[in-house]
């Protein structure tokens, strides 16, 4: 089967055509961007160029997958709404995963994985792997913070603030994405939610400021 | 002769999440087929204002189901769609972003054209969904929580200029400060509106921002107004009196309502134009209205004023330009269109 994977939850802006078939998925043509300010802008003439390169339809592929976060949300938004969307007008379905764990499903390491991405504000999303399943997370927590424990090697964009052997891959990948969700392609698509891990910036207002500075009594 | 030609619009500059459809016919006019808006207003409402971030999380989540409610109400299947608009700008841009990608992505999927169009122009472009085609020449008073701007419009699809704009708080934003002065709900229109009404437009003599001589034109100030009303509020409190909340509403929409209808008047006049639109949030607003179709009458001006629910964010307004857009054979926009939160008045159409 052909499957569109796309993520947009770290600076590489990702899109993919993975072909899965007996021997695991596959990359047919990918093209994967760093900047974090253009997810919007690059994704899908990114997927278009993917499209022409592999020789395909957009509405050739048989089903959707696109990483669901933890990410910075403008950004995760742009993958997450373009999956959807793609998804409602080709007819075909769309499943999420979390992005740690498509980094995760291409790492090669025997034992405990941690996996970390940017944050931002000094913090990470991280989650901890035992092989393929994830056993902690996704959470987000300043690097100093997360327990590492038990972990032999780390992987992911923010793998240098930790005190492990760094492996690769540093983002997700259309092939990491397709493995991590193989095993759900077939079943009914889980609900299009993205991991978010943080409550929106929001103040409630406080006691109003007097306008009578002057001449108070 | 072209058949006609079904364009969507998709609206995400705020917080509504819209989707319209509508009919471009052969001969230029368009007609309503759906428009479905779902809103995140609820959600803000504690915060006593727009809280961006809310906003974008809730367009990803209602931009499928709003598809898919404004395509069963239209009877339509998005194979149907011969174009796509979409709010490029000005507006939020993490909630911009929302609307512009889904947008990109339902055009590459449908094979179909994508234009990036004006959120402002779109409030300009839905009257004609109600009362026909624009003439030639004509102005626009947007009103709405996020603006307030006086448009000459010389063709919808060709040339948008700015005549005044405001110059601090849209006028919106002063309905809300004030309700919050009053304790009365947010968003603020409606609540100011209803409590006018039994309330003495008289009673205080509120100020008139920038009508001096020397201050531009057609240019609004509403902060100082809204700042008068704090003033007046907590000198009457401090004094232990009773606030004659009808009062303090009618005499604040008496002032915002005058204000703009005489700057909307005055410059229909020196510009020459016969035909005034008001649109945008605060268009529902019943003094604003009443004022404004006396004064237009008076002027020999014709008044043209959507329904409340065309007037107000909604996609049906962002498919309306986009089909006089498409009527006037501009070129689509590009596939790596982005959001642009300051897009000029003047760029009808991304390119
Ligand atoms: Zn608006």
């Amino acid at each position: 089967m052909l499957v569109i994977a796309l993520d947009t939850s770290t600076p590489a802006v990702t899109a993919g055509l993975v072909a899965l078939d007996e021997g695991g998925p596959r990359s047919l043509a990918e093209r994967v961007t760093i900047n974090p300010r253009a997810h919007g802008e690059l994704l899908m003439p990114q997927l278009l160029d993917v499209m022409t390169e592999a020789g395909h339809e957009l509405a050739d592929a048989d089903a959707i997958v696109v990483g669901s976060g933890p990410g910075p949300f403008t950004g995760l938004r742009v993958g997450m709404v373009t999956a959807a969307a793609l998804g409602q007008a080709l007819g075909r379905p769309v499943h999420p995963v979390c992005s740690l764990d498509a980094i995760a499903a291409q790492a090669d390491v025997t034992g405990q994985l941690l996996v970390a991405t940017d944050a931002r504000r000094k913090e990470a999303y991280w989650a901890t792997y035992s092989g393929r399943t994830r056993i902690d997370g996704p959470h987000v927590l300043r690097p100093a913070d997360v327990p590492t424990e038990g972990c032999t090697a780390v992987a992911g964009e923010l793998a240098e603030a930790f005190d492990l052997p760094v492996i690769e891959p540093r983002y997700p990948a259309p092939v990491g994405l397709v493995a991590a969700a193989a095993d759900a392609l077939d079943a009914e698509p889980a609900p299009l939610v993205p991991l978010y891990l943080r409550r929106p910036d929001a103040e409630l207002p406080g006691k109003r400021k007097s306008v009578l500075t002057r001449g108070a009594r | 002769m072209t058949a006609d030609r079904v364009v969507l619009g998709i609206e995400s500059s705020c917080d509504e999440t819209g989707v319209g459809l509508v009919r471009l016919a052969a001969d230029g006019t368009v007609e309503l087929l759906a428009d479905a808006v779902a809103s995140s207003v609820d959600e803000h409402a504690r915060f006593g204002g727009v809280v961006p971030e809310i906003a974008s999380r809730a367009h990803l989540t209602a931009m499928a189901p709003t598809m898919r409610r404004a395509l069963d109400e239209s009877g339509l299947e998005l194979s149907d769609v011969d174009a796509i608009a979409v709010t490029a700008g000005p507006g939020l841009a993490g909630a911009l972003m929302v609307g512009v990608a889904a947008a990109k992505a339902y055009a590459s999927a449908l094979g179909v054209p994508l234009f990036g169009v004006n959120h402002l122009g779109g409030h300009v472009a839905v009257d004609t969904l109600e009362h026909g085609p624009l003439p030639d020449r004509c102005l626009a008073l947007l009103v709405s929580g996020g603006h307030s701007q006086l448009l000459l419009v010389e063709g919808i699809a060709e040339r948008i200029t700015e005549v005044g704009t405001t110059i601090d708080d849209a006028a919106g934003e002063a309905y809300d400060k004030v309700a919050r002065i009053l304790d009365l709900p947010y968003p603020g229109g409606p609540p100011i509106d209803k409590q006018a009404k039994l309330g003495n437009p008289k009673a205080i003599a509120f100020p008139r921002g920038l009508t001096g001589p020397r201050d531009a034109k057609y240019d609004f100030s509403f902060s100082g107004l809204k700042t008068a009303v704090a003033r007046w509020v907590e000198t009457a409190q401090r004094e232990g009196e009773d606030i004659p909340v009808p009062d303090v509403c009618a005499s604040f929409q008496e002032a915002v309502a005058d204000v703009l209808t005489a700057k909307a008047v005055r410059a229909a006049k020196d510009l020459d134009v016969d035909t005034l639109v008001i649109s945008g949030g605060v268009a529902a607003n019943s003094r604003l209205s009443e004022l404004a179709a006396q004064r237009c009458a008076e002027a020999g001006i014709t008044l043209r004023v959507p329904r409340p629910r065309l007037c107000t964010d909604n996609g049906a307004m962002i498919a309306a330009l986009g089909a006089h857009v498409l009527a006037s054979g501009a070129k689509p926009s590009p596939v790596d269109l982005g959001a642009n939160p300051g897009l000029p008045v003047e760029t009808i159409v991304v390119q």
